[in-house]
């Protein structure tokens, strides 16, 4: 069966080692040629009771060409135990006793094929799964066209590794190697380059590529040898990519990666303060693996005092970046105000999860674009950036650094939960390749006259910091005298600078790039969304035959903004959430007619939904 | 160097009166004695009136905002050790806004000076009750007097895990400036206290001490390697006294008693400079207060250590730069 892409949802209790399963499913099409988009969706707990359905954990990828999300619906399960098939097959409902499955929740299509261990369908896994008979398949009403492979899949794992002398527990963990195996069998993978694939992953713990290894050829083998007449899938290449030496990379990989670059590209140390938060702790894991870059991290002892060592070393002269989500950037909100009045280059990165408090942790959603834009006391603007794929989130990242740096201030830079644990295909750029950083400096004529409210033609103040000899100065949160630099209270004065500080923002509309249509740039029908939506929305644009304009800049917005609106008649802002870009755009645009769909659900769009909604 | 070249074109705004004038010329006194030149000497503050000192010298100074200086000031320091970094806080601003920072900053141990100046009032906010503010106290925000407990920074210090501790007189210059010094000489994080009195809503608050007729009396100015005498005559000292139960307690006594101690601030263990730091405290006349440096001990700072590990990693890493991190990912053609 030959076919565009295909979705692969892999699904277990929480230690059956899903997350990494997938993630190497992925690559290996990766490798093969195929573009990617992934999705890990685990639970908030990091343990939860096994085989319950509270532990169940995901991994969601789509794979071929045209891939623009990790899909809606899976063409292939992978099912580890009952509660994970019960999960896939009931959704969000699958908590609701008695539910069925139905088209719209069921996390696999109609005709998907469905390979589950009947291992762990016994009497004592229905019921941890809250199982009412002892048929899992006829109670969960999953129908005919969907095609079972069961497979005793507990039982061949410990087969194949019978002669191996290693412990029942290390015997259970490898039954994902199987799982890969006939996946590899189904998707006409060489078996051998899934092997030399494990042999990679597995360098560092070279007692375990044996036993993974004969696992998955099994599980291989097995799928060859399947009385059944199961019809094996080859998923197209990619014609869709510039040529170039790829790599799949999570969001919160790239965005840290991005700060690198950057830092590199101007000669800066890179300074990261921050606080442990789900789900931007993998950007501080990242840079603190990279002493080797010479990465500075402080663990800081809350967020306000990550913010604010940033704010020292920024003061200090480097660039400095916090990494944090939602609660976080509420509590660093004063601070940021700090870094706007101070006139400090400052990267803030704050990863989306579903709010409002602690909310959904390990969820995604759209809901701080207001905050970043708004949330501070004053008139406190900041320049916004959003990325909008897991391998943009790299370039983002470094156009957050070069903003910063160039126009002294503090930028806010959101990803969100869908971009930081999901992965896409990233192209590896040479640093030579990258845009020139230029950060702010001082003129030698100021030499003994500097002070920090001297500004340059674009109005963006000169930047001399400790160690430079005759530019000492002092600066200060407080409000200061537009020449002298000094605190100042004078009411014409204050006026100035709040008008500064605007205008200093404004002019980095200036350098952006202008805002591109995707799409059929001749419909009447412009779609309109930002950040991580960016897949779904092109995908139901192509489907709908419609426009798609997308933001990644929010702040200032792309200086042809109003122009590219005004040629549309019919203006569809989606978002996750209840409108928040929709009325950023009314208050910068007047008059300006706009519908939305919104979805608060906390999780990605659906582009299945997106095309309905828009067709209704 | 010369105290003068500490001070900044800005007309000093302190209230006429104030201890923080003395303070204000004790650190530039001290800069001047330590020399680092002003370029590369740093002052951090948060809000409050001691938060005011970094535009009246002239070196690189930042007046930030309520409570953080102690975080900005680590920021500063540990990406650039090799500047002197001095934090001035105060009572409200270290102890109440900013606590957290303010016990990290010592538990890690940054190499920073910071200058707590107590005067047990919020005087930028025009007088509310304090964390150091005695149990009691009546200002505008306990018209009938707190019911809390203050803290006595000394024992914060301490419990914190601090490494220095010094604690000064803002009318007693010569003391304040040799902690200052002390105080920078210290690699670690290094606590001055400034006792300084606050002439509009707390006046007088460290009258007993800071009378002249009375500091003889009520308090001891500490130094290592010196027997720890005081008194108007000299005629008195300290003991520790083993009879009065399991726990040793420190007593006055007569100068030339062979018992009297001589101060070690470099003990590693803190027991003996707490209970120097808690003598004499609120209404307590049998003993004197300490003045002086009071603990002062060498631990591996913060910052010395993150960047020699950065340093470490550098050196063993074949990948040292963006490209040859990226050469060393999994990856192919397409």
């Amino acid at each position: 069966m030959q076919k565009q892409h295909v979705v692969v949802r892999f699904c277990g209790d929480s230690g059956d080692g899903m997350q990494l399963t997938g993630t190497m499913f992925s690559s290996l099409s990766a490798i093969l040629g195929n573009e990617i988009s992934t999705l890990p969706d685990f639970p908030a707990e990091i343990r939860a009771p096994q085989g319950t359905l509270g532990g169940v954990s995901g991994f969601q990828v789509q794979l071929g060409t045209g891939v623009y999300t990790p899909g809606d619906q899976a063409d292939v399960i992978v099912a580890m135990n009952a509660a994970a098939l019960k999960v896939c097959a009931l959704g969000s409902k699958f908590n609701q006793k008695g539910a069925q499955w139905e088209e719209k929740e069921s996390m696999f299509k109609r005709d998907a094929v469905i390979i589950v261990d009947t291992d762990s369908l016994s009497a004592k896994d229905l019921e941890k799964a809250l199982y009412q008979t002892d048929n899992p398949f006829t109670e969960l009403g999953i129908p005919e066209s969907v095609q079972i492979i069961p497979v005793a899949l507990t039982q061949l794992t410990k087969e194949a590794l019978k002669d191996m002398g290693l412990d029942n527990k290390s015997v259970l963990k490898s039954r994902n190697m199987f799982a890969l195996g006939l996946v590899c069998w189904l998707f006409n993978r060489p078996v051998d380059k899934a092997v030399s694939f494990l042999e990679g992953k597995f360098q560092k713990k070279p007692q375990l590529i044996a036993p993974n290894v004969k696992v998955l050829t099994d599980g291989f083998n097995y799928g060859q040898n399947l009385a059944m007449n199961i019809q094996t899938m080859n998923v197209e290449k990619s014609n869709e990519l510039p040529k170039g030496t790829y790599t799949s990379i999570a969001g919160n990989k790239a965005t840290a990666w991005g700060l690198i670059a950057a830092a590199e590209k101007c000669g800066k140390r890179l300074f990261l303060g921050s606080y442990p938060i789900t789900p931007a702790t993998d950007i501080m894991h990242e840079l603190a693996a990279r002493k080797d870059m010479g990465v500075m991290v402080v663990q800081a002892e809350d967020e306000i005092a990550g913010v604010c060592t940033a704010i020292g070393a920024a003061f200090a002269g480097d660039l400095a970046a916090t990494s944090t989500s939602g609660p976080g950037l509420s509590l660093k909100g004063e601070a940021i105000g700090l870094a706007v009045m101070a006139e400090l280059p400052l990267v803030v990165i704050d990863v989306q999860r579903g709010g409002p408090s602690t909310g959904l942790p390990t969820k995604t959603e759209q809901t701080d674009l207001m905050q970043a834009i708004y949330g501070r006391n004053g008139e406190c603007p900041a320049v916004v950036l959003a990325a909008s794929s897991s391998a943009n989130c790299f370039d983002y990242a470094y156009e957050a650094a070069k903003i910063a740096l160039e126009n002294m201030t503090p930028v806010v830079l959101l990803t969100d939960t869908y971009l930081a644990n999901g992965t896409g295909l990233w192209r590896i750029p040479q640093l030579s390749e990258l845009p020139e950083i230029k950060p702010q400096g001082v003129l030698e004529e100021h030499t003994g006259q500097y002070n920090p409210a001297l500004r340059d033609e674009r109005g963006v103040r000169y930047w001399a910091y400790p160690g430079m000899e005759g530019y000492e100065h002092r600066n200060i949160g407080l409000e200061r005298d537009t020449k002298l630099g000094t605190i100042s209270t004078n009411p014409e004065n204050h006026q100035q600078m709040v008008l500064a500080r605007q205008a200093k923002i404004d002019q980095v509309a200036n350098r952006i790039p202008l805002l591109q249509v995707q799409g059929n740039a001749n419909s009447d029908t412009l779609l309109i969304g930002w950040g991580s939506t960016e897949g779904h929305l092109h995908a139901a644009a192509n489907e709908l035959g419609c426009a798609l304009a997308h933001f990644n800049y929010i702040n200032p917005l792309p200086k042809n903004t109003e122009e590219v609106l005004s040629k549309y008649k019919r203006l569809i802002v989606c978002e996750l959430n209840s409108g928040q870009f929709a009325g950023y755009l009314r208050s910068k645009i007047e008059g300006l007619h706009i519908e939305q769909y919104n979805e608060m659900t906390a999780q990605p769009f659906a582009v299945d939904r997106i095309v309905k909604a828009v067709n209704n | 160097m010369e105290a003068s070249q500490f001070k900044s074109n800005q007309y000093v705004k302190f209230c006429p009166g104030c201890g923080d004038h003395a303070i204000c010329m004790a650190l530039q006194k001290a800069m001047a004695q330590v020399s680092v030149p002003t370029h590369q000497t740093v002052v951090i503050s948060g809000i409050g009136c001691s938060s005011r000192m970094p535009h009246y010298l002239n070196t690189y100074g930042f007046n930030t905002i309520h409570g953080r200086g102690g975080a900005i000031a680590t920021g500063v320091k540990t990406s650039h050790p090799e500047l002197s970094v001095w934090q001035m806080t105060g009572d409200g601003d270290c102890l109440a806004i900013g606590g957290n920072h303010f016990i990290h900053e010592l538990r890690r141990n940054v190499d920073l000076n910071i200058c707590l100046f107590n005067n047990r009032i919020y005087g930028l906010t025009k007088g509310q009750y304090s964390p150091t503010s005695p149990k009691g106290f009546v200002s505008k925000s306990s018209p009938f007097g707190t019911v809390e407990r203050p803290f006595i920074p000394a024992e914060l210090v301490f419990g914190a895990r601090g490494t220095f501790f010094a604690r000064t007189l803002d009318v007693d210059m010569p003391t304040t400036v040799d902690c200052m010094v002390q105080g920078h000489q210290h690699k670690g994080a290094s606590v001055i206290e400034c006792l300084v009195n606050c002439v509009i809503f707390n006046n007088g608050t460290h009258n007993w001490i800071a009378d002249r007729e009375m500091r003889a009396e009520r308090s001891i100015v500490l130094k290592h390697g010196e027997k720890m005498i005081f008194g108007k005559e000299k005629d008195k000292g300290l003991a520790l006294d083993y009879s009065q139960g399991v726990i040793p307690q420190l007593i006055v006594v007569s100068a030339d008693d062979e018992r009297v101690l001589t101060h070690d601030a470099t003990t590693p263990d803190p027991t003996l400079h707490r209970m120097l730091a808690m003598m004499g405290q609120e209404n307590d006349t049998t003993q004197p207060i300490a003045l002086g440096v009071i603990r002062n001990v060498e631990e591996e700072a913060y910052d010395t250590a993150v960047n020699q590990q950065i340093n470490e990693v550098r050196e063993k890493s074949k990948a040292k730069t963006f490209d040859q991190l990226t050469a060393s990912l999994e990856q192919w053609e397409i």
